[in-house]
């Protein structure tokens, strides 16, 4: 592996190429958060890369030992800060699996509107942000960038009428929801995803047809199907590669099999392959929220009684793990229960800590700017990461 | 009168006119692209520094110049400090062989264009004096990146502004102006074919010996921060600000007046240099345009452009340019 | 092969008790531990690496938790181990599955579990000089650690 200590030297071989070994981040403009890759560079080819994770860890494994299943929820949504509904999802679904908690139907179908919405939100800061770093904050980037904030606006602002918080919400509570949609919501989310729909069609024309877009996204990054199965990357990195599972179809949780959507997949495994899969992730999520809100049944949004005390949800001796297909691939939750209000010990397998282990394999090869482009494709979230 | 003057004189003066002209321009058309930017990107920009912000260039001059002036303590102290000097100076330079109206530039050298280009390729010894003297693996990175983008351009954009100089028989700036007098139909853009191609390759050349996206890759901000000037702040920077966006109204005032017309249009002899400055002003929105709609590619991508597609062309259309001219004027 | 298939054949090769239910839960002694990865990687067909990680039973020991999934069978393994009081050291699954990799250097930086034939064994989420395995029970949570806390 490499030296740490080498990391200021030039290595001179005078019989061999010149190394130089650059450090990226963990302050930089495009590490998409805090992340180090200590990169060894032969002229502009990249020949090592060294992830250096770890600048955001907060303890939330120890941290939900010491909080109760009520309490945890809220801050579950911390680990993937993008896209929290889809953390909260997990660690809520573990919790009922061992409890053998029934979720009332109204709440399922309330959890997949959210779920999808959050979808949408994180698609668009993804598109945003891997256009920047392609582009610049100076350049063409920051012009799909703005555009893409500006639909996230609108995402965000039903969030804000629902929960009453536009990034970490605390929407899930063991047994169901927490809240139910105030009125004229439906209408709204309706217009919001109509008017998605038509800008999702306006970015792709603005990039596919771009010769730029192009030669900086295809062929870049190719993830072969089995080191994608090997390393355990999961979502549109997986779809991208060929490998047709969503554990929406495949496995399907909260009500998942009364919606009729098709799962897209991709064949090359490149930037661009995993590019095409999130565009049509984005049409399919509309797709569930408009089925969705049209089959919404009326009843109780939980199972449970409205919370009044912290330590009002025991949940008996077991272990369960619960996965959801959260934006970025597979977020999962495993809980082990002694049968108290807290967990004994409980695991965040993170989508994006998994993902990330895939750049030392994919990198080697590419030139300094590919850096970038790859690790926007694979779109990591440093909170789950790090944890 | 003015004939004890010694002749220097008239120069010196409409030298520091141009300057000072220069610098006014620069100011203000950085205000002109954050405004065209900001619309593209359906927001307002600087708004609110006096009436539309209009003010904002000049409370960024302020803000720079009351800047404090870091010197790293591994740079190379001189080199350091004169490469924003050396980058400044060619960029300057360069308008002195601009006439802005029949008779009225500092110096309208017979070899105006000669000059022109290879001042303006003199950039390239201040851009890596500033990767190499801030001693930072990133500044040297961006300046390597330079030298090989910027010399791999710069043949095509000789190549595609001698196009011009072919059709009118002449290197000196006047003249080639004056070639296009008259009427609209003689602006060298709608010279059949050969124009309306010769434009589109100065206008990517210019894009990339000028480091636009989307050829920027030597200061891509999201690899190298801010690239060669990423060590620089205060007023430092201000120069090389000031040094590229000068260049950058320079070569934009070389395609308007190698190709659109210099102050050829409708209206008063006098009313010429507005003329100029308004074509001035629309090649350089066009180059604006292009920046805030392209992502960047790759530094090989834009090396294979150069020298694989770029230069063979405009070679090629020099030839023919050649070729057309000769048997026009009865050559064959 | 599928999940009733799996379950006897992982119960016939490594004469355990396999309940039925998805996830399989599959608990071997710790000599084993590769054995029955490569097992379910080759003959199960259990291709994708979920996750890895440990569980500490204060005094029982530590228990150290694999997922392994075969996506076109829609098979999901849950590989356990228990490591029996004291015993800080376990074979790697590295030269099995690669995603292990970081999984296992996170197990090693949380609990203090060496993995034999592991091949960077460091440190992943703290700092390369902490003291301790937090995640550990015996650790308290407001532990002191200069110059953090």
């Amino acid at each position: 592996m490499l030296d740490q200590n080498k990391t200021t030297r030039v290595e001179m071989d005078w019989s061999g190429p010149e190394r130089l070994q650059m450090n990226m981040g963990p302050q930089h403009p495009s590490a998409h958060g805090v992340f180090r890759a200590i990169v060894t560079l032969e002229g502009e080819t990249v020949v090592a890369v060294d992830a250096v994770i770890g600048y955001l860890h907060r303890c939330h494994e120890k941290l939900s030992e010491t909080l109760t299943y009520a309490q945890y929820p809220s801050i579950a949504s911390k680990t993937d800060y993008v896209a929290a509904m889809t953390s909260e999802f997990a660690y809520v679904m573990a919790a009922e699996e061992i409890g053998k908690f029934e979720v009332p139907k109204r709440a399922q179908y309330l959890r997949v509107i959210v779920a999808e919405l959050q979808r949408i939100a994180s698609h668009l800061l993804w598109l945003g942000t891997w256009c920047m770093d392609m582009g610049g904050a100076l350049g063409g980037g920051a012009t799909i960038f703005l555009y893409c904030i500006r639909e996230r606006e609108l995402v965000l602002d039903l969030f804000e009428a629902l929960v009453g918080a536009r990034l970490l919400y605390g929407f899930f509570q063991v047994g169901g929801t927490r809240y139910d949609i105030p009125d004229g919501w439906a209408q709204q989310c309706r217009q919001t995803i109509d008017v998605i729909e038509s800008r999702i069609e306006e970015y792709e024309q603005m990039l596919e047809d771009n010769a730029f877009f192009l030669a900086r996204a295809k062929g870049v990054g190719i993830v072969s199907r089995e080191l994608a199965l090997d390393v355990g990357i999961a979502g549109p990195l997986l779809r991208g590669s060929g490998i047709d599972y969503d554990i929406r179809r495949n496995a399907p949780y909260s009500s998942y099999q009364d919606f009729d959507f098709t799962v897209p997949t991709e064949q090359d495994g490149d930037c661009y392959a995993r590019y095409k899969v999130r565009m049509q992730e984005f049409r399919q999520a509309v797709a569930i929220i408009r089925q969705a809100l049209d089959k919404l049944p009326a009843g109780p949004i939980s199972s449970r009684p409205a919370l009044k005390s912290v330590a009002q949800i025991r949940i008996p001796k077991g272990e369960a793990y619960a996965r959801v297909e959260g934006p970025r691939g597979e977020v999962g939750s495993y809980i082990v229960s002694d049968g108290s209000a807290k967990p004994y010990r409980m695991k965040w397998r993170g989508a994006s800590f998994s993902n990330l282990a895939i750049l030392p394999h994919i990198i080697p090869g590419h030139k300094v700017a590919d850096v970038v482009a790859i690790m926007g494709s694979v779109d990591p979230v440093f909170g789950e990461v790090d944890r | 009168m003015l004939v004890a003057l010694p002749p220097w004189v008239p120069m010196v003066i409409s030298g520091f006119v141009v300057l000072n002209v220069v610098i006014g321009l620069v100011t203000y058309i950085t205000l002109l692209e954050r405004k065209f930017a900001a619309r593209m990107q359906s927001r307002i920009g600087p708004y609110r520094v006096g009436p539309h912000g209009l003010l904002q260039p000049i409370a960024d001059a302020l803000k720079l110049m009351m800047k404090e002036d870091i010197v790293p303590t591994a740079a190379d102290r001189r080199i350091y400090n004169l490469a924003p000097i050396v980058f400044l100076i060619p960029c300057m330079l360069i308008f002195a062989t601009i006439p802005f109206a029949p008779g009225l530039g500092v110096a309208d050298l017979n070899i105006g264009i000669l000059f022109f280009l290879a001042v303006s390729s003199m950039e390239i010894v201040g851009l890596f004096m500033a990767g190499w003297g801030s001693n930072n693996k990133y500044a040297l990175l961006s300046a390597m990146r330079a030298v090989n983008q910027i010399i791999s351009y710069d043949l095509p954009f000789i190549f595609s502004a001698l196009i011009p100089v072919l059709l009118t028989g002449s290197l000196k700036l006047g003249d080639i102006a004056a070639a296009q007098q008259g009427s609209l139909l003689k602006w060298f853009v709608f010279y059949p074919v050969i124009g309306q191609l010769s434009f589109i390759m100065f206008i990517v050349a210019t894009l990339a010996a000028e480091n636009r996206v989307p050829f920027d890759i030597l200061e891509a901000e999201s690899e190298l921060v801010a690239g060669f000037r990423v060590e620089y702040s205060g007023m430092k920077f201000a120069l090389i600000q000031l040094g590229e966006y000068a260049h950058m109204i320079g070569s934009s005032f070389l395609g308007a007046l190698l190709f659109l017309g210099a102050w050829s249009g409708p209206g008063p002899e006098a009313l010429g240099p507005a003329w100029f400055l308004l074509k001035m002003v629309l090649m350089f929105l066009l180059v604006t345009w292009i920046r805030w709609s392209f992502v960047r590619i790759r530094v090989d991508q834009i090396l294979a452009l150069s020298w694989k597609a770029l230069l063979p062309a405009t070679l090629g259309l020099l030839l023919t340019t050649a070729v057309v001219v000769v048997w026009r004027t009865g050559g064959f | 092969m599928n999940g009733e298939q799996a379950r006897a054949s992982l119960a016939s090769t490594f004469g355990v008790d396999i309940a039925a239910g998805v996830p399989l839960v599959v608990t071997v002694a710790p000599e084993q531990w590769e054995a029955l990865a490569r097992y379910a990687r080759d003959t199960v067909g259990c291709l994708f690496f979920n996750f890895l990680t440990a569980v500490d039973w204060k005094e029982q020991g530590l228990e150290v938790v694999a997922r392994v999934d075969n996506l076109e069978e829609n098979v999901g393994l849950m590989l356990k181990t228990k490591l029996g009081p004291g015993v800080t050291s376990c074979a790697s699954l590295t030269p099995v599955y690669r995603g292990a990799d970081w999984m296992e250097r996170e197990c090693f930086d949380m609990f203090g579990i060496h993995f034999d034939h592991h091949p960077d064994l460091r440190r992943i989420l703290l700092e390369d000089g902490w003291e301790g395995h937090p995640l550990l029970k015996s650790y308290a949570v407001d532990t002191p650690h200069p110059p953090y806390r």
